[in-house]
């Protein structure tokens, strides 16, 4: 089976999950790999190092800026050259649009925030979360090439082999944009939630500690602080409930949940955080949950495996200190 | 400025949803707008707020969906549409862009067609770019503010790497996020004027498309494995005793 699979980066900082998606690719035969950008021979140094055997490599000036249309465009020219039977995506924001508009012109579907994908003889079923991962389902696409967006880390990353070389592929770019990108507010903490192992996540409760004898916000950010600590001694991101995007404690790129992001870390602590459902579909698929809040009946302990009744402000710092020594830190 | 909001009807986020004799229950749970389209309708009608517009509601939906649209309507949406045709089982998103598509044209076009991120439901979040493309129009996704400046229309796009700020020539197609702002609530003069709405329904018929062939279809639905999740609450006489415990419960677990 001939596999494209599609380099998600920004800037040229890749989305980790394309490298899943590469290694996805390989269990099914050869990978093609593609990689739009300008003056991103580097990416395609790595797709070979992460396991591609070829490389499509559009580089243009006109595809400095992702912009959905170019993008899409040239992403349907290339499938509609070569006839791959499955284009592979990590999930992110960039992907749903090009995945989606390309699918139009191939008069094909998109299978989003697939979770496993098998072969059963020469159709491909994919399992994937609906109602919020309250229900799965397996769906299968019967057009061809088959799209499917992966959800990160649902896919096992494969081991970089240094200076491993391939075919390189150069392409041409179909550059008409519709749009035009006008600038940027690079967030200056990248949070990248939904490739993260760890997150350590605050809600409404950072903003409870009268003792301090601080404003709300500043309260808050205190609260924060302490979360941002435990988060960076564990080699964690920072996540947040929507109570606290909502109060301005912290930015919207941090909100885990049904209206933020959706996340499947190792370990996800939420502190202060009551675990609305809202709040729940986000993290649920967390492998380990950790929570700690000061009233006993919050619902997020229904979730979690361990738990600590108590003040936030108490407990974090002293779990910082304490993987501190045990981590050697 | 001629807007058009498309919204979906979804079941409550409350509701527990689960896999039944492979159908998908939620048992009596509501059906509501779907919470993002919400995000949608408020978009459009700050746009037409600022442009003196209108905005026209519009959903692919059973009878009952209309519920959806009166939302809208009580909101502040000036008309609703719904689409409506047994023929439109099983469709997929594609086949919703093509339906929708064809619904915009026969409404008589738009200079901005507003979309939620994504549904409840199948989330699949394809169905505006889909809609853009079949229009041949841009597409300026998550957008967290708008402005419209003559022809043209500049967006913040919020994505993971931070905020991006694009701009097109209408028409275009948007789909926005929550940082435009809380959806207002319905007024009590705009729920009475929802409640009397008489709100057209179309056939694919009226439309003049044949039924979409779905490209994308489910072949089996399952509960997802449930977790034996008993909370362990750990305690001790302090803080430090406390986090020194759970340290070595999460470290035991071999996560990090
Ligand atoms: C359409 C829709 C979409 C939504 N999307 C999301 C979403 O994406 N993400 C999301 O998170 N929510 C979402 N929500 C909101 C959700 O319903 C909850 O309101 C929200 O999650 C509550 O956040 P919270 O737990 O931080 O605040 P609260 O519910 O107020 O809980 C605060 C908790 O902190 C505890 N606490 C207080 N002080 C301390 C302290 N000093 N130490 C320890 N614990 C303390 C309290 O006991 C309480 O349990 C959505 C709601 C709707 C209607």
């Amino acid at each position: 089976m001939k596999t494209f699979v599609y380099i998600d980066h920004f800037k040229g900082a890749v989305q980790p999950a394309s490298w899943e998606a590469l290694g996805l690719a390989k269990s099914f035969g050869s990978a093609v790999a593609l990689v739009f950008g300008s003056g991103v021979d580097g990416i395609a140094q790595s797709a070979f190092e992460f396991g591609a055997d070829e490389v499509l490599l559009v580089d243009d000036p006109a595809l400095l800026d992702y912009r959905a249309e170019p993008f899409a465009s040239t992403l349907s020219a290339l499938a509609a050259a070569s006839s791959p039977d499955l284009i592979l995506f990590p999930t992110t924001a960039r992907t749903r649009e090009l995945a989606a508009m390309s699918a139009v012109d191939l008069g094909t579907g998109v299978l989003t925030d697939v979770i496993a994908l098998e072969a059963n003889g020469n159709q491909l079923v994919a399992t994937r979360p609906i109602y919020e991962g309250k229900v799965l389902e397996k769906t299968v696409c019967s057009g061809k090439p088959v799209m499917a967006t992966l959800r990160a880390r649902a896919f096992p990353k494969p081991a970089a082999e240094a200076g491993r070389t391939g075919t390189l592929t150069k392409a041409e770019a179909r550059a008409e944009a519709l749009t035009n990108v006008e600038g940027y507010a690079v967030a200056e903490n990248v949070v990248n939630l939904t490739d993260a192992g760890v997150i350590v996540s605050g809600g409404r409760g950072v903003s409870n500690n009268p003792s301090l004898g601080l404003d709300e916000m500043a309260t808050a950010h205190k609260g924060f602080e302490l979360v941002g600590e435990l988060a960076s001694v564990l080699g964690g991101a920072v996540g947040a409930s929507r109570a606290a995007v909502d109060a301005g404690y912290i930015p919207y790129s941090n909100q885990v949940g049904q209206t933020g992001k959706v996340v499947s870390p190792d370990l996800y602590i939420a502190a202060g955080i009551s675990g609305a459902i809202q709040h729940l579909v986000g993290m649920r698929n967390a492998k380990l949950i950790v929570a700690i809040n000061k009233d006993a009946d919050a619902p997020i302990f229904t979730q979690a495996r361990y738990g600590v009744v108590g003040d936030l402000f108490a407990i974090l710092p002293a779990l910082t200190e304490a993987f501190k020594k045990k981590l050697g830190k | 400025m001629k807007i058009i909001a498309c919204i979906k009807q979804v079941p409550d986020s409350e509701a527990k949803v689960k896999a039944e004799n492979g159908q998908v229950s939620w048992g009596d749970a509501p059906l509501v707008i779907n919470p993002f389209d919400e995000y949608a309708v408020e978009g459009a009608l700050q746009q037409k707020e600022a442009t003196n517009g209108t905005v026209t509601a519009l959903c692919i939906g059973p009878e009952s969906a209309k519920e959806a649209l009166k939302h809208a309507l009580a909101m502040g949406a000036d008309e609703a549409v719904l689409v409506s045709d047994p023929a439109l089982d099983g469709l997929d998103t594609l086949g919703a862009a093509r339906v929708l598509a064809a619904a915009i044209q026969k409404i008589g076009g738009a200079d901005m067609v507003v979309f939620g991120r994504q549904t409840l439901d199948n989330g699949a979040g394809l169905t505006p770019a889909q809609t853009a493309r079949v229009l041949g129009w841009p597409m300026l996704g998550l957008a967290g503010q708008i402005k419209v400046d003559g022809g043209n229309v500049t967006v913040e796009r919020v994505i993971e790497e931070g905020r991006q700020t694009v701009s097109a020539k209408l028409p275009a197609v948007l789909s926005v996020v929550q940082s435009i702002g809380e959806p207002r609530y319905p007024s009590f003069m705009g729920i009475r004027k929802a409640s009397k709405a008489t709100i057209p329904v179309w056939s694919l018929a009226d439309l003049g498309v044949a039924a979409p062939a779905a490209v994308v279809t489910r072949a089996e639905l399952m509960n997802p494995p449930s977790r034996e999740t008993t909370v362990e609450i750990i305690t001790g006489e302090s803080p430090a005793e406390i986090a020194d415990k759970l340290a070595d419960k999460i470290l035991a677990e071999k996560v990090l």
